[in-house]
């Protein structure tokens, strides 16, 4: 059995490390609230973009458009969204794996990443890192995204790469966060069936057929940008949020983990000093009944 | 009685819902030149260009700054996508003087490297920003 100090001094190590998981619970839990609250204030926004998106698409139908279909090189380029810090459970193994266990080749993959934590795994596996904007991910700004969004429709125009895609981690609540992976460009028309029910019923409200100033062409050219701007600006928020969520749990977890340990090293150190105590009155008993002999 | 001619406005950025409300009419410029609408406009979606947007309400008018986006026009609702849009109040006239110099001065100077368009747009802001103050 252990020595009583020894015990002690574990009891006190663990019980100082769960005075910092304890206030990094706290910090995100305060991160967390102000994220979410950014999160739902943007998400207008994006349903609005995406709802007009959609139904412009619905409506251009086979427009021959290069921002509709993929470009001539395999080369894809992923977004990646993760943290710049760790601590934070399975936040940013989970959005890796999307991209290590996707359907992508190693060769043909290049990277553009936003987050610390991200770019040293994936560089550590050998993914080619084009750009990284790990700075950011801490309060994204709009024009952050746009800065972003400039560079990969910039590659994608000049064909050096085909498809874009983007990582990232959807935050559906507090405790539920999804890894999720998006097809950028080439849009495809009528994306997701949900989304285009929900365009056309739009339309068919409508008492007029909507119609597009400057013409169809000259419309995506200007719309499809900003919509994979908005698109990389929802997905910093959500991961944002998603981030601190995630660690809020991971360290919610952490101190309940410390408070077991703790009290399972105090039952051992009362048992140890019950013990010391037993053999000392022993002893004394022994001595005093040796000498009255 | 003016509350029949009103429609509903909605401005919305990726930040905030910046304007929400009832107005009589509104005017924005677009790639296509100066509108105006009021209500009952035909279904129209458009892009904007960088200039003063001005919300006309039943007994007031309100100005800001719109300088990227777009324009869903439905004929009871605007909705208006707005990727920057500040109110004169949000303007730092200083900053907006020292970008219109600089932008001018860009142009002036051209050289092959310059992104013309750029500095166009940054320009366009500027006097955008610069005239809604005045």
């Amino acid at each position: 059995m252990a020595s009583m100090r020894d015990i002690k001094r574990r009891r006190g190590s663990i019980q100082s490390t769960q005075q910092i998981t304890k206030a990094m619970k706290l910090v995100s839990t305060v991160k967390l609230q102000k994220a979410k609250q950014r999160a739902e204030q943007s998400k207008e926004y994006f349903n609005c973009m995406y709802e007009t998106v959609v139904s412009m698409l619905a409506k251009a139908g086979n427009i021959n458009h290069p921002y509709l279909k993929a470009g001539d090189s395999s080369k894809k380029g992923i977004i990646v969204i993760t943290s710049n810090r760790g601590l934070a459970g399975g936040y940013n193994s989970n959005v890796i794996k999307l991209v290590t266990q996707g359907d992508f080749r190693k060769e043909d993959v290049e990277v553009y990443v936003i987050g610390k934590k991200g770019r040293e795994t994936l560089q550590r596996r050998g993914y080619s890192i084009r750009e990284d904007y790990s700075d950011i991910v801490e309060e994204p700004l709009y024009s952050d995204a746009m800065e972003v969004s400039r560079k990969v429709l910039d590659d994608f125009v000049n064909g050096e790469i085909g498809e874009i895609y983007l990582a990232y981690t959807g935050f559906k609540n507090t405790v539920v966060h999804v890894p999720t992976l998006l097809k950028l460009l080439p849009v495809e028309a009528g994306a997701g069936n949900g989304a285009k029910d929900a365009g056309t019923d739009k339309m068919q409200g409508n008492t007029a057929p909507m119609n597009f100033e400057p013409e169809d062409d000259a419309a995506l050219d200007m719309i499809i940008p900003k919509y994979v701007t908005s698109l990389i600006f929802g997905g910093l928020v959500e991961a944002v949020a998603s981030e601190n969520g995630a660690r809020m749990q991971a360290m919610d977890s952490a101190t309940s983990n410390a408070e077991e340990m703790i009290e399972h090293l105090t039952l051992m150190y009362n048992r140890a000093r019950q013990g010391s105590i037993t053999q000392e009155l022993t002893e004394i008993i022994a001595g005093a009944n040796a000498i009255s002999m | 009685m003016a509350d029949e001619r009103n429609f509903r406005l909605k401005v919305i950025t990726p930040e905030r819902v910046f304007y929400d409300g009832d107005v009589n009419m509104v005017e924005f410029n677009t790639t296509e030149g100066e509108i105006g609408i009021y209500k009952g406009h035909v279904p129209m979606t458009v892009i904007v260009n960088p200039g003063i947007l001005t919300i006309s309400e039943s007994d007031r008018a309100r100005n800001a700054a719109l300088h990227a986006g777009f324009v869903e026009i439905l004929e009871d609702k605007v909705t208006i996508l707005a990727e920057v849009i500040e109110w004169p109040e949000e303007i730092d006239k200083k900053r907006a003087e020292a970008a219109k110099a600089r932008a001018e001065e860009r142009l002036r100077t051209k050289t092959p490297e310059t992104d013309v368009l750029r500095a166009e747009t940054a320009l366009k802001r500027a006097i955008a920003r610069i005239s809604v103050i005045s």
